[in-house]
């Protein structure tokens, strides 16, 4: 059972072995640091040998995009990755991507900015991967892993929900969870779509129109009327996604009076925030949001009812914790504590924070 | 008369592969003649249902309306990004871009150098007309010294503007490139050649030889603000020596 | 002997009266209506000579809409 094999290995490692043993028909990307191992594996294993998936080191993330929309587009697996200021210059290729609901995944390990920032872990893309980032009314899927496991695990799991709504679904990783060596079990192997699977799974897909009238992937329409219809039937499929597609996972919420919420590598440091709370006696439990698009907003309405407040620990200037106090709509007093620049929270400022705000 | 209008007197009609809505080119519009030339070539080769055609922004973003394969509409410039992308994925079906100048040759001119580069076995259709034509005539990087455009209304200088960029040239120096060729659309003979470096581009590249780049030197009527008639006297004149015709380079053995 | 005679059908609604064909022809057959007007408003080519068309086709592969048949027949005389 090779599979099922513990090994020790990197965030980006992971998710480069996991993206071949999931059906990943091609990866397209650009070397940025802190996620530049993503295709530094996947080169280094030649899946193109194996399983057939190509992997093209593109001239830009401009082309990465591109690339991914033209693969989506003609319904296969494919996936980028890339750094803050890379998945800057996607945003073009996303919106193109959700207009025309060309599915594709994009991985967004995270670094400091504004600008070209800094190599150092943060968590400041959150604005830009939950609002859409790109121009227009659209949201793409976020899903936002603590641990190598979860980086190896969210790549099957993002093609599938990008394929089930033909939309970009993205992993926002950080420098945190994309460098940190663990142990992770590997996905088991599972063999790439067929040609002829993907025609019959994919009739939207432009494949060539043998058997059927030719197909546009496009998100150009200057009518207005048939625009407003398309963006309507967007914005039905984005409830749907919010009604059936939110993850978020709790811990030691039974007795809990407070509550952090944090998500991605600030959620492991919650863990340790809680564990060092608790032993002082600060009733304490943890909300990790996992999918931040759609946002777990009615869970954290319900567990707020019963709370005296919350932190919302990211490491950024305060971005998600809009979307709590959206949820929570003053009913519970949010207070933000972040780190900028690459700088990553300590737990035991975690605590202090958590006690000049609440305590 | 009418006897000799019947099926089997038929020499010429449009290819079955060009539908029969109405294109929204300017009347005299070189699209719409490379647009013949497309459908054709995909045709005789039989690749109707193998064909995956990128289209840009730009006049042409609607090309797609026009010639019945599948497509797929770019962000602008970046349409051979898709067609590298797809050719990977599905080596066995034709894949082509077809791009005007602001497209390709400005804003695009990164992934156009980068795919061709790359050898992807695809071919880019390069409709240059020296003028952005769907935003109403504005300065291109093909603009010919001298020439008036909405943004360069005094005519294009140098000393302001730069100098007229030939992508194709650039190109040729390029060894992923198997075909580079010029070609224009404004009579027989040189729709003839047209089509063949067409059918070559697009061999070349179901034989995986390579990129090809096919220039086609074009006229905008509206944009040039002249008749169509004296738009292709116009591009005789003028055109064709920053942009002269012919194969640039051709190593496809075809 | 026998001789060459050609005819062209345009497909009048299509025809944005670009003039192309009308320079294409070499025996002069075709010009744009004077007067008459398509569905879009344009002047239409029509062949106000047939009887010197030679089904060049010429007139065909130089439009741009992809208006014109053409159709050629050696004649028995």
């Amino acid at each position: 059972m090779a599979e099922q094999e513990v090994k020790l290995m990197k965030g980006n490692e992971a998710l480069a072995h996991a993206a071949i043993r999931c059906g990943c028909d091609g990866y397209f990307g650009y070397p940025i640091t802190p996620q530049t191992e993503v295709i530094e594996t996947l080169s280094e294993l030649k899946p193109w040998e194996t399983t057939g998936m190509v992997v093209l080191q593109a001239e830009s993330e401009v082309a990465s995009i591109n690339m991914l929309y033209g693969g989506g587009g003609t319904g296969k697996r494919v996936m980028t990755s890339s750094s803050s200021p890379g998945v800057s210059l996607m945003q073009e290729g996303i919106s193109y991507m959700a207009g025309a609901e060309v599915p594709g995944l994009i991985v967004d390990v995270q670094r400091g900015g504004p600008g070209l920032g800094t190599i150092q872990p943060s968590q400041s893309d959150y604005f830009q991967a939950t609002r859409g980032g790109g121009n227009g009314d659209y949201y793409i899927l976020v899903l936002a892993p603590n641990s190598v496991q979860e980086m190896a695990d969210f790549v099957d799991l993002s093609f599938e929900l990008a394929f089930k709504y033909r939309i970009p679904a993205m992993i926002l990783s950080d420098g945190v969870i994309g460098q940190m060596m663990e142990k992770v079990v590997l996905p088991p192997f599972k063999p790439r779509r067929t040609n002829e699977e993907i025609i019959k799974e994919c009739p939207w897909a432009a494949t060539g129109c043998k058997g059927r009238k030719p197909v546009v992937i496009t998100s150009l329409e200057l009518k207005p009327e048939i625009m407003e219809q398309r963006n309507l039937q967007l914005q039905e499929k984005y409830r749907k996604i919010r009604e059936n597609e939110v993850r978020y996972e709790t811990k030691f919420m039974d007795d809990a009076e407070y509550m952090i919420v944090a998500f991605g590598s600030a959620a492991r440091i919650a863990e340790k925030t809680i564990e060092l709370a608790r032993a002082e006696g600060i009733k304490v439990g943890l909300f990790r949001p996992i999918t931040l698009w759609p946002f777990p907003e009615k869970e954290i309405a319900e567990a707020a009812k019963k709370l005296k407040g919350i932190l919302v620990a990211e490491i950024n200037a305060g971005m998600m914790i809009e979307d709590v106090r959206l949820a929570v709509n003053g009913t519970v007093r949010c207070e933000h504590y972040g780190r900028l620049g690459g700088i990553v929270p300590e737990p035991e400022e975690m605590v202090k924070a958590l006690k000049e705000k609440f305590l | 008369m009418n006897d000799i209008i019947s099926p089997e007197n038929l020499v010429y009609k449009k290819p079955e592969l060009l539908n029969d809505t109405h294109m929204h080119y300017c009347a005299g519009c070189s699209h719409g003649v490379v647009h013949k030339l497309v459908a054709e070539v995909i045709e005789e080769m039989g690749m109707q249902e193998n064909a995956i055609g990128v289209s840009p922004v730009g006049c042409s973003v609607f090309a797609y309306n026009y010639i019945d394969i599948d497509w797929q509409e770019a962000a602008h410039g970046r349409a051979p990004a898709l067609a590298s992308a797809i050719k990977r994925l599905w080596p066995e079906r034709l894949v082509f871009t077809y791009q005007g100048d602001g497209d390709m040759a400005c804003i695009g001119t990164a992934e156009s150098i980068h795919a061709l580069n790359r050898g992807e076995n695809i071919t880019l259709i390069f409709i240059n007309n020296a003028i952005y034509g769907m935003t109403g005539g504005q300065m291109a990087p093909t603009t010919l010294i001298g020439q008036k455009t909405s943004t360069c209304p005094y005519g294009r200088e140098p000393a302001l503007h730069g100098y007229p960029l030939n992508l194709s040239e650039m190109a040729v120096t390029l060894p992923g490139t198997c075909f580079v060729t010029r070609q224009s659309v404004e009579n027989v003979a040189s729709i003839r050649k047209a089509k063949a470096a067409i059918k070559k581009a697009f061999t070349a590249s179901m034989e995986g030889k390579g990129s090809s780049l096919v220039e086609i030197v074009a006229t905008c009527n509206s944009g040039w603000k002249l008749p169509p008639v004296k738009a292709n006297k116009w591009m005789e004149e003028n055109m064709f020596k920053q942009y002269p015709k012919g194969d640039l380079k051709d190593t496809t053995n075809l | 002997m026998g001789k060459i005679k050609g005819a062209i059908v345009v497909n009048t609604d299509r025809c944005k009266g670009c003039s192309l064909c009308v320079v294409a022809c070499p025996k002069d057959v075709i010009a744009l209506t004077a007067k008459a007007v398509n569905v879009h408003g344009y002047q239409y080519a029509e062949a106000v000579r047939p009887d010197d068309c030679i089904g060049c086709a010429s007139c065909g592969i130089v439009c741009p809409d992809g208006c014109i048949s053409i159709y050629r027949k050696k004649m028995e005389d």
